[in-house]
C-alpha cells in the first residue's frame, strides 16, 4: 500500500503545473455555472431581468422575491459542500482510506444526535449552540468509530471503520427517535433538518458558521505537507521529520470542524466527502496542496448541482439535497470499492 | 497408548458428548422458559394487569370483562408477532453473520433490510397495498438487492469484505430512498414513518402473523436441517469443501431462507434495529464454541423482541416503538467489543 502510494506520490508530482492551472480555471468556470444555475432553476420559472433584479436584492415581483430566496441558499450549498468535500479530503488522507467519508463513517450522524439532544433536553434554540454541540458531537463519534474500527488485527481497514460507522450511525438514529418520539413539539423541525437540506438558508443563519468553518479550512489547509507525508506510512513520515500524532490530530479536529458546523446548518449530508476527493485525485493527482483546494471547489459545486437536481426532479415540491447527494454518491462508493483489490480491504 | 486406556479415553469422550448435548438441551429449555415468561409478561401487562388465573379462563373461552378484549384482540398478536419476527430476524442474522464470518455483517447493516423496507413502504405508501401482497413485495426486494449486492461484488470471485461494503453502498442509497418515500406522503404520521425507520409491533394483528409463522416453519426448518453444514462453513471455505460440503449450493439456500426470513420479518414489523444484528453473538457468548448457534440466536431474537417491546410500553417514560430500544441497545455491544478486544486483543 505504502509503496504504491509512493509511486502515485511522484506520479502526481510529475503532473504539470500548467495541466493543474488549466483545471484550476474548469473548475472555477464550474463553481461560476453552477451558481448562476442554482439562481436561475427551481420550481418556479424566473426570466433574466428578474435574476438580475433578484441578485442585487430588489424583491418587488414575485419572481424577484424567489431569486432573492436562492441567493442565500447557493451560498450555503456552496459553503457545504466545500466543507464536506474538504473533510472527506482529508479524513481520506488522515485514515488512509479510500472510504473515508463524514456520512459513512457516522460522524454526521454523531453531529445530528448531538444537535437533538441539545434541542430536545437543554431547550437550545440558537444556532451558535447548535454549532456547538454538533462539533462535539462529530469528535466524539469520529473518536468512537475510529477506535471501534481500530479493533483486532490489521488495524483501521476500510471494512471494519466503514461497519463500525454504519452501525454508529444506526444506533445514534436509534437514540435520536428515541428521544424526538415523546416530544411532537421538536420532531417535525427535526425531521425536515434530519434529511439534510440547504432549502431554508438565509444569511443570518449562515454568517455564525464562517468562523467555525474558516478555522477548520486553514487547519485543513495547513495539514496539506503532513498528510502528504503520512500517505508513505507512519513510518516513513515519521524519518522525515512530521509528528505524526500531532500532524493526525490537527488535520482530523479540522475535519471534524467542518463537518460539526456544516451538520448544525444543514443536518447530515453523505457522501460529498467521498466522491470529491475520487474525482479530484483524477483531475489532479494525489498531492494534497492541490488535492485539498480542489476537492473543496469540486464539493461546492457538487452539492450545488445536487440542490439543483432536487428542485428540478420532484417539481412541483422539492427533493432534499441528502437524498440527491446519496443517490449519486453511493454508486461512487460502490464502484471505489470495486477498484480495490481484497488485500487492501 | 493401551486398549484399555483406549477404551477409558472413548468412554470419557462420550460422557463428555452426552454431558455437552445434555447442556445443549438445558440451554435451550432454559431460553425457551425465558420467552414464555415474555409473553406471558406482555399478556398480563397493560394499563390494567391481567392475573394468570384471568388469562387462563379467557384462554379456555370464558369472557372475562374488561380483559378478554385486551388480551385476545391487543396483547396475543403483540405478544405472537413479538416472538416470530424476533425469531426470524435471529435467525436471518446469525446465518448471514456465520457465513460472511463477520459479527458485524448482518443483514440490517448491509442493506437487506434496507431493500425490504424500501420495498414495502414504496408498496404501502405510493401503492396503497396491504397484507400479503407487501409481504411478497418486500420478499422479491429482498432477495433482489441481495442478488444486486452478491453481483456487484462479483470480480473474479466474491469476497466477504468487498460484498459488506458494497452492502453498506446500497444500503445507505435504500435509507435516503425510504426517507424521500415518507417525505412523499402527507398523510403518514411520524409514528407510521418510524415504524417504517426502527420497527415497531404497534397495532399487530393474527392475520399479520400467519405469513411469518409459515416463513419460519418452512425456511427455518430448512436452516436448521442443514445446520452442520452451516458449521462447517464457519471453519472457512476450503476446510467445509475438504469436509464434503456442497458449497455452492448451500451456500445459496441458506443466503435465500435467510432472505425471506428477514423480508417476510420486515414486511409485518419495519425493520427491527439491530435484532439481527445482537441476537448472533448474544447467543454464540450463551451457548459457547463449537455448538450451533441457529437454535439460541432464534430464541435471544424472540427474548430481544419481547423486552424491548416490553421495555418501550411500560418501562420507559412514554411509549416506544420497539426498533428504538433494541437501537439503542446496539451502542453498548460496540463498546462491549472494543473494551473486550482490548482486554483479550482477540480479532473482531
Amino acid at each position: 500500500m505504502s509503496s504504491a502510494a509512493g509511486t502515485a506520490t511522484l506520479d502526481g508530482l510529475r503532473r504539470s503545473r500548467r495541466g493543474r492551472a488549466a483545471w484550476l480555471a474548469v473548475v472555477l468556470l464550474g463553481l461560476a455555472l453552477a451558481c448562476i444555475l442554482s439562481v436561475s432553476l427551481g420550481t418556479r420559472d424566473v426570466g433574466w431581468a428578474d435574476i438580475v433584479a433578484g441578485v442585487s436584492g430588489t424583491t418587488e415581483t414575485m419572481a424577484q422575491a424567489v431569486v432573492a430566496v436562492r441567493v442565500p441558499r447557493t451560498v450555503l450549498a456552496a459553503l457545504a459542500g466545500a466543507a464536506l468535500g474538504l473533510a472527506g479530503a482529508v479524513m481520506q488522507g488522515v485514515t488512509r482510506n479510500p472510504l473515508a467519508d463524514p456520512g459513512i463513517l457516522g460522524v454526521n450522524a454523531g453531529a445530528a444526535m448531538a444537535v437533538v439532544i441539545g434541542m430536545a433536553w437543554f431547550g437550545m434554540q440558537s444556532l451558535d449552540a447548535f454549532l456547538w454541540t454538533a462539533i462535539l458531537g462529530a469528535g466524539i463519534a469520529a473518536c468512537f468509530v475510529y477506535a471501534v474500527g481500530s479493533l483486532g488485527r490489521g488495524g483501521a481497514t476500510p471494512l471494519k471503520l466503514a461497519l463500525a460507522g454504519a452501525a454508529t450511525s444506526i444506533a445514534s438514529a436509534s437514540f435520536t427517535v428515541a428521544i424526538i418520539l415523546p416530544r411532537n413539539d421538536i420532531a417535525g423541525g427535526v425531521r425536515s433538518w434530519q434529511i439534510g437540506g440547504v432549502g431554508g438558508a438565509s444569511f443570518d443563519a449562515i454568517l455564525p458558521c464562517l468562523p467555525f468553518l474558516a478555522v477548520g479550512l486553514v487547519l485543513c489547509l495547513l495539514s496539506a505537507r503532513s498528510l502528504n507525508l503520512l500517505a508513505l506510512g507512519d513510518e516513513a513520515a515519521a524519518g522525515l521529520g512530521a509528528q505524526v500524532a500531532w500532524a493526525r490530530a490537527a488535520a482530523a479536529l479540522g475535519a471534524v470542524l467542518l463537518c460539526g458546523a456544516t451538520t448544525a446548518i444543514c443536518g447530515p449530508i453523505g457522501f460529498v466527502g467521498l466522491v470529491v476527493p475520487h474525482m479530484c485525485r483524477l483531475l489532479v493527482g494525489v498531492d494534497h496542496r492541490w488535492l485539498l483546494p480542489f476537492s473543496a471547489l469540486t464539493g461546492g459545486i457538487l452539492l450545488i448541482v445536487a440542490d439543483v437536481i432536487g428542485r428540478i426532479i420532484a417539481r412541483p415540491s422539492e427533493m432534499d439535497v441528502g437524498i440527491v447527494t446519496a443517490f449519486v454518491g453511493a454508486p461512487v462508493f460502490i464502484w471505489i470499492v470495486r477498484q480495490r483489490r481484497v488485500r487492501d480491504l | 497408548m493401551s486398549a484399555v486406556e483406549h477404551s477409558d479415553t472413548t468412554a470419557w469422550i462420550g460422557t463428555l458428548r452426552a454431558a455437552r448435548s445434555r447442556g445443549r438441551l438445558r440451554l435451550v429449555a432454559i431460553m425457551s422458559a425465558l420467552v414464555v415468561l415474555g409473553v406471558l409478561a406482555t399478556l398480563m401487562t397493560g394499563p390494567t394487569l391481567t392475573t394468570p388465573g384471568q388469562l387462563l379462563r379467557i384462554f379456555s373461552g370464558h369472557d372475562v370483562p374488561g380483559a378478554s378484549f385486551a388480551v385476545t384482540e391487543l396483547r396475543l398478536p403483540r405478544a405472537t408477532l413479538s416472538v416470530l419476527t424476533g425469531m426470524s430476524f435471529g435467525l436471518g442474522g446469525v446465518i448471514f453473520q456465520t457465513l460472511l464470518r463477520n459479527p458485524l455483517a448482518s443483514p440490517d447493516i448491509i442493506g437487506i433490510s434496507a431493500g425490504a423496507s424500501a420495498a414495502a413502504v414504496f408498496a404501502i405508501v405510493i401503492l396503497g397495498w396491504s397484507g400479503a401482497a407487501v409481504s411478497v413485495t418486500a420478499v422479491i426486494a429482498g432477495l433482489g438487492i441481495a442478488l444486486l449486492i452478491y453481483l456487484l461484488a462479483w470480480r473474479d470471485r466474491v469476497s466477504g469484505a468487498r460484498l459488506i461494503l458494497v452492502g453498506i453502498g446500497l444500503a445507505a442509497m435504500l435509507d435516503s430512498l425510504i426517507a424521500y418515500v415518507l417525505s412523499r406522503a402527507p398523510s403518514w404520521t411520524l409514528q407510521d414513518a418510524l415504524r417504517w425507520l426502527t420497527g415497531s409491533v404497534n397495532g399487530a394483528t393474527l392475520d399479520e402473523a400467519l405469513p411469518l409463522m409459515l416463513a419460519l416453519l418452512v425456511l427455518g426448518g430448512l436452516l436448521l436441517a442443514r445446520r452442520g453444514n452451516l458449521e462447517a462453513m464457519r471453519l472457512g471455505d476450503d476446510t467445509a469443501a475438504a469436509l464434503g460440503v456442497p458449497l455452492a449450493r448451500d451456500k445459496v439456500i441458506a443466503v435465500m431462507a435467510a432472505v425471506g426470513l428477514i423480508a417476510v420479518a420486515t414486511a409485518v414489523s419495519g425493520p427491527i434495529a439491530f435484532v439481527a444484528f445482537l441476537s448472533g453473538p448474544i447467543a454464540k457468548r450463551i451457548a459457547g464454541p463449537g455448538r450451533s448457534p441457529l437454535i439460541p440466536a432464534a430464541l435471544v431474537g424472540a427474548l430481544l423482541v419481547l423486552i424491548g417491546d416490553y421495555t418501550g410500553q411500560h418501562l420507559l417514560a412514554g411509549r416506544f416503538p420497539v426498533g428504538v430500544v433494541t437501537g439503542a441497545l446496539g451502542a453498548p455491544y460496540l463498546i462491549y467489543l472494543i473494551i473486550r478486544s482490548n482486554r483479550t486483543g482477540r480479532e473482531t
